[in-house]
């Protein structure tokens, strides 16, 4: 799989083409998220298959300079899901998560980013079906603003 | 060199001669005349006799906070790794610090790099200090050979040419929208206390926040499109005082060495994103950068956002929490895709 190259320096920026697919990042925390992924799974919901699952022990471990990266390494969305507020398996990851999200999401904005390459969401181990409405909903946010341009590493080779 | 300056800079030097021949503090941190004009360099005088060299200006526009972690640890007694602090006080440090310089301080206290019972704050309330660059732009490509300082304006001179420029409009950005020119903690105040008032703080942010999507982009790549990566921004901030910086990390290598645009971008980014809800816009990145990149829009971006957000401003309460150490059950969380259950 490319997904196993999706590291600094190696640009997975796709070309525009018609059919193209966009690659989106998802970093799932372990105790709400990722099992939530799994009950999607198991239960049998449909969702894109665009996503690539990064599981984390906590929301709060993703720090900026992981979804960077992602960018970086040429994924056209990233997807940070944790658990809800009140439900964190460590007492408060998610809702110091939250702030730090809150503020990177305004500035990559305020810099010109499209608002809808980085997404936050709450998913909890019970929300299968609320994990694929999120992940259509992300897909087809991504789909919206086609290939990432902006952040990727191009690597020439002249 | 205007009066204001001249008693200041008198008052610094005989406040410093005092603590330090008097032994209350080992080493007392200024600011000493550069070899350029409108320079001025960071200063430790360790010696009665050192007080001397002390200045004051408009054009101390480093930020002395960045200093003092470092100095406070180079005056303790050498110790392994593994020793026990040494008992009894250790020796202290005097700092003359303007309102952000101050600021910085706090922030320092609340990050627990620094420690309050070491240090003599010498406060002074700041006039707004001047844009090298700025002048330089007003001279118009004519070398500034003297630079003298009126009350409000600022004489240059070179080899045939002499001007004369208000003070005021040669104030670096960040100064012009401050509004924390009076130290908030210090031990002695000196000179004039400031009461200069600003109502649109955030007036530069606001602007850029106005244009569209497309543009902002434009102005991001285009402002950061000279920077060498020299990191003086990083070295001359104050917040910056992590071991291994994630610029230098190469497993995983965060940031790429190059000045390609996207390993740039991500530096001015993460950078900015550090300082986030700690940033105090004491200017001295903008001061230290030689491209004149204005990098201090980025971090002066993120505290509007820690101000609106989470009504955090920063080094303002040594008792309280960063913003991003500490949180709010109902801080905003408009951004997150909700998806309601069925």
């Amino acid at each position: 799989m490319e997904d196993k190259n999706l590291q600094s320096g190696t640009n997975l920026a796709a070309s525009p083409t018609a059919n193209w697919e966009p690659r989106i990042v998802a970093f799932l925390c372990n105790w709400c998220s990722y099992a939530g992924a799994d009950l999607a799974g198991v239960s049998r919901f449909q969702y894109p298959p665009n996503i690539r699952i990064i599981r984390v022990p906590c929301s709060g471990r993703v720090s900026a300079n992981m979804i960077l990266d992602a960018l970086k390494a040429g994924a056209d969305g990233v997807l940070v899901s944790g658990c809800h507020p009140g439900d964190c398996h460590y007492i408060s990851g998610n809702l110091h998560a939250r702030r730090r999200f809150g503020l990177l999401k305004n500035f990559l904005e305020f810099l010109g980013i499209e608002p809808g390459r980085i997404n936050f969401s709450w998913v909890s181990a019970s929300e299968g079906e609320q994990f694929s409405e999120v992940v259509k909903k992300v897909t087809g946010r991504v789909k919206a603003l086609g290939p990432t341009r902006r952040l990727v590493k191009e690597i020439r080779i002249d | 060199m205007s009066d204001t300056n001249a008693k200041i800079t008198e008052e610094i030097r005989a406040k410093a001669r005092e603590l330090l021949s008097s032994g209350e503090i080992a080493a007392f941190l200024g600011f000493t005349s550069g070899s350029l004009p409108m320079t001025t360099r960071p200063f430790v005088a360790k010696r009665p006799g050192d007080a001397d060299k002390l200045i004051w200006n408009s054009f101390c526009v480093m930020n002395l906070a960045n200093y003092l972690p470092a100095l406070l640890e180079s005056l303790e007694p050498p110790r392994g790794p593994k020793d026990p602090p040494p008992a009894g006080p250790l020796p202290k440090v005097g700092v003359v610090a303007t309102g952000c310089c101050s600021r910085n301080i706090v922030v320092q206290m609340q990050e627990r790099q620094v420690d309050r019972s070491r240090l003599v704050i010498l406060g002074v309330s700041s006039r707004g200090m001047v844009d090298r660059k700025k002048v330089m732009a007003a001279a118009e490509g004519r070398e500034p050979l003297k630079v003298e300082e009126g009350g409000h304006t600022l004489k240059v001179s070179g080899r045939d040419y002499e001007l004369e420029i208000d003070r005021w409009s040669a104030v670096r950005d960040n100064c012009l929208t401050c509004a924390h020119n009076n130290p908030v903690i210090s031990d002695y105040l000196i000179g004039p206390v400031s009461n200069r008032d600003v109502k649109d703080r955030f007036a530069q942010i606001e602007a850029i926040e106005a244009m569209p999507a497309n543009a902002r982009w434009k102005w991001f790549t285009d402002e950061i499109a000279s920077c060498i990566r020299c990191y003086a921004c990083r070295n001359a901030c104050p917040l910056c005082y992590c071991p291994t910086c994630f610029v230098d990390d190469s497993r995983p290598q965060w940031v790429g060495k190059s000045t390609e645009p996207a390993d740039t971008a991500l530096f001015h980014i993460l950078r900015a994103f550090h300082c986030a809800g700690r940033c105090t816009d004491c200017g001295a990145c903008e001061s230290a950068c030689p491209m004149g990149i204005k990098m201090r829009l980025f971090t002066r971006k993120l505290s509007k956002d820690a101000f609106n957000l989470f009504g955090a401003e920063a080094g303002l309460d040594p008792q309280a929490q960063p913003p991003l150490a500490t949180y709010r059950p109902d801080d905003p969380e408009e951004f997150l895709i909700v998806e309601e259950k069925k």
